[in-house]
């Protein structure tokens, strides 16, 4: 039953399809989810493609379930993933919140279209950036991933459930409709030169394992359901044996491993594209579909002489913030144009990263199309002027 | 993950590509067989962008497909240089927008509107009524992609040739090739 597992080889395939793709090469055999414009050709080509290597997809009664049958999938000890857009990403968060708790990896696709409610089912958005980071109540972090093309959709796929099984956490492809429904060139390699990190497994036996007690970088080696491994979670806050013990103490230092596993990895989970930063007296930063935009741009003033650099944010979630923080002190960076289609999400990180050292401007509208060179080449102009 | 960071050069060199006409003209499936045939066939980059409405079938339909050697960044067609024309209300939607000396090739069976420029090359075929005469009139987009490479010249024939045949369901291929050979023709016959 199992072929066609990874199609090297050159494609002409949209930015869902790639995910779908990526999700295959990365060895996921499992999928539950319900479809969603613009996310449902992820779901589809899975459909299709995970029954061709042995693995199993549900189309499931609604999001919160299809979000429960990932958790349980993974804990099972399978490569588990999800699609959806802006209302179905809503209806996970509470199962999100239970995947960080239980440490439980796993991927979600979320495909951007303009909110809120049901707002603009066929067109894109970038509104959910805040909502991939905070949408869960409590303490916690997260990864998130934005493609800015369908090449980047296959490849930050792959790398998604790598960073979910090192770190232990769901990990988010912040895609957008523009980006998901694109078609373009993605090449995928062959199998051996993927790379593929899986989970950390018990180092010892059964009678000496403790769930939840982490190894030096704060995250512990995960038994499968099944392995002969006692294990017992609980979104309850519990101890290293995975039993709930509700004090400030347990808290205290559960929450705190949580999140420090995710910050105090930030250099080595974090990736950003640069572009003419050397002596950028204005950069743009900018991720997904605006990003496009934005290179077209900064390549546009790049030829009239103008000093303007771009960052792209490949990870947004942790926080680019020790790159921001660099280029804020640099005595050449006056200001930032932050492009986003939205009302300001990701602005106001880079604000509180640039704390008062550039100005911080907001080059953002609601939604329902993709920037346009020439509107965001007169707000960068106007700012470097 | 790996290199935090990666620094990259850029160049800018494209072909832009609209396709136009109403929805259940085949104008995306046209507009993905000519990405394919760049891309998988010529080894160029490309990029495809749709716009449809909710409708299945009528309704204003649009396919933007850029063509470069190098990398494509802003993915939708600002100034076309090649304007493909299947339908009426698709010609008076994007026909005033065109660059000088665009390609305008026009589906004369449907479009009464043609635009006009400084140094506009207009093309007209007869492609609905074509695809009637071969049979099916779900070919005329076939019959289209055929005057697209026999005029512009913007992919190869045999690029083109094989895209269409990697696209269409089994079965239609020689109805496929001969609508897009009899479009490729009489291309190749207007510009000589």
């Amino acid at each position: 039953m199992k072929s066609n597992t990874v199609i090297t080889g050159t494609h002409f395939i949209t930015g869902d399809d790639a995910c779908a793709e990526g999700g295959i090469a990365a060895g996921c055999t499992f999928f539950a989810g319900y479809p969603i414009t613009p996310a449902t050709e992820v779901a589809e080509r899975m459909s299709k493609r995970l029954p061709q290597v042995g693995g199993v997809y549900v189309q499931m009664e609604d999001e919160l379930a299809s979000m429960a049958a990932v958790i349980g999938a993974s804990s099972a000890g399978a490569r588990a993933m999800t699609s959806t857009s802006g209302p179905g990403f809503s209806l996970m968060m509470e199962n999100i919140g239970l995947a960080v708790m239980l440490e439980v990896p796993c991927v979600i696709v979320n495909i951007m279209r303009g909110g809120p409610s049901t707002g603009l089912p066929t067109l894109v958005g970038q509104q959910d950036v805040m909502q991939a980071r905070w949408g869960s109540h409590g303490d916690y972090e997260i990864i998130a991933l934005s493609p800015s093309s369908p090449q980047e959709s296959f490849e930050l796929t792959v790398d998604a459930f790598n960073l979910a099984d090192i770190y232990r956490v769901p990990v988010i492809i912040l895609s957008d409709e523009i980006i998901g429904h694109m078609t373009e060139k993605v090449t995928i390699s062959e199998t051996e030169k993927i790379k593929i990190v899986h989970r950390k497994n018990p180092a010892c036996g059964p009678e000496n394992f403790v769930p939840f007690f982490p190894d030096e970088d704060g995250v512990p080696p995960m038994a499968l359901a099944g392995d002969g491994y006692h294990v017992h979670a609980t979104g309850l806050t519990h101890d290293e044996h995975g039993y709930p013990v509700i004090t400030a103490d347990a808290q205290e230092r559960l929450v705190q491993r949580l999140v420090n596993k995710i910050r105090k990895n930030e250099e080595k989970i974090v990736r950003t594209e640069e572009y003419y930063l050397d002596d950028a007296e204005v950069i743009i930063i900018s991720y997904g579909c605006s990003a496009r935009t934005s290179l077209d741009v900064v390549e546009t003033a790049h030829g009239k002489g103008m000093k303007v650099g771009f960052l792209r944010l490949i990870t947004i979630w942790p926080f680019p913030e020790t790159k921001i923080r660099g280029l804020a002190s640099r005595k050449n960076v006056k200001a930032f144009v932050v492009a986003e289609i939205n009302h300001g999400q990701v602005v106001y990180e880079v604000e509180r990263c640039a704390a008062g050292e550039a100005e911080t401007v907001l080059a953002g509208f609601m939604g329902g199309r993709i920037f346009e060179p020439d509107e965001l080449y007169k707000v960068v102009q106007e700012i470097a002027n | 993950m790996q290199n935090m960071t990666r620094k990259v050069n850029i160049k800018i060199v494209k072909k832009q590509v609209r396709l136009a006409g109403f929805g259940g003209q085949g104008i995306v499936l046209a507009g993905m067989i000519l990405g394919r045939a760049a891309v998988l066939f010529e080894g160029l980059n490309a990029v495809m962008t749709q716009s449809y409405g909710p409708e299945a079938r009528g309704g204003a339909c649009s396919a933007d497909v850029l063509i470069s050697k190098g990398r494509i960044n802003y993915p939708r067609v600002t100034v076309p240089d090649i304007l493909v024309l299947m339908a009426e209300e698709a010609a008076r939607t994007y026909g005033p927008n065109t660059g000088e000396n665009a390609f305008v090739l026009i589906n004369e069976d449907l479009v009464k509107t043609v635009p006009g420029g400084p140094g506009l090359r207009i093309f007209k075929i007869p492609a609905t009524s074509i695809a009637e005469k071969l049979g099916r009139v779900i070919v005329a987009n076939i019959v289209m992609l055929g005057f697209i490479a026999g005029t512009t010249g913007i992919v190869s024939h045999e690029s083109m040739e094989q895209a269409i045949l990697a696209s269409i369901p089994e079965g239609t291929e020689e109805l496929n090739i001969s609508a897009f050979q009899t479009g490729y023709n009489q291309g190749k016959a207007k510009v000589r």
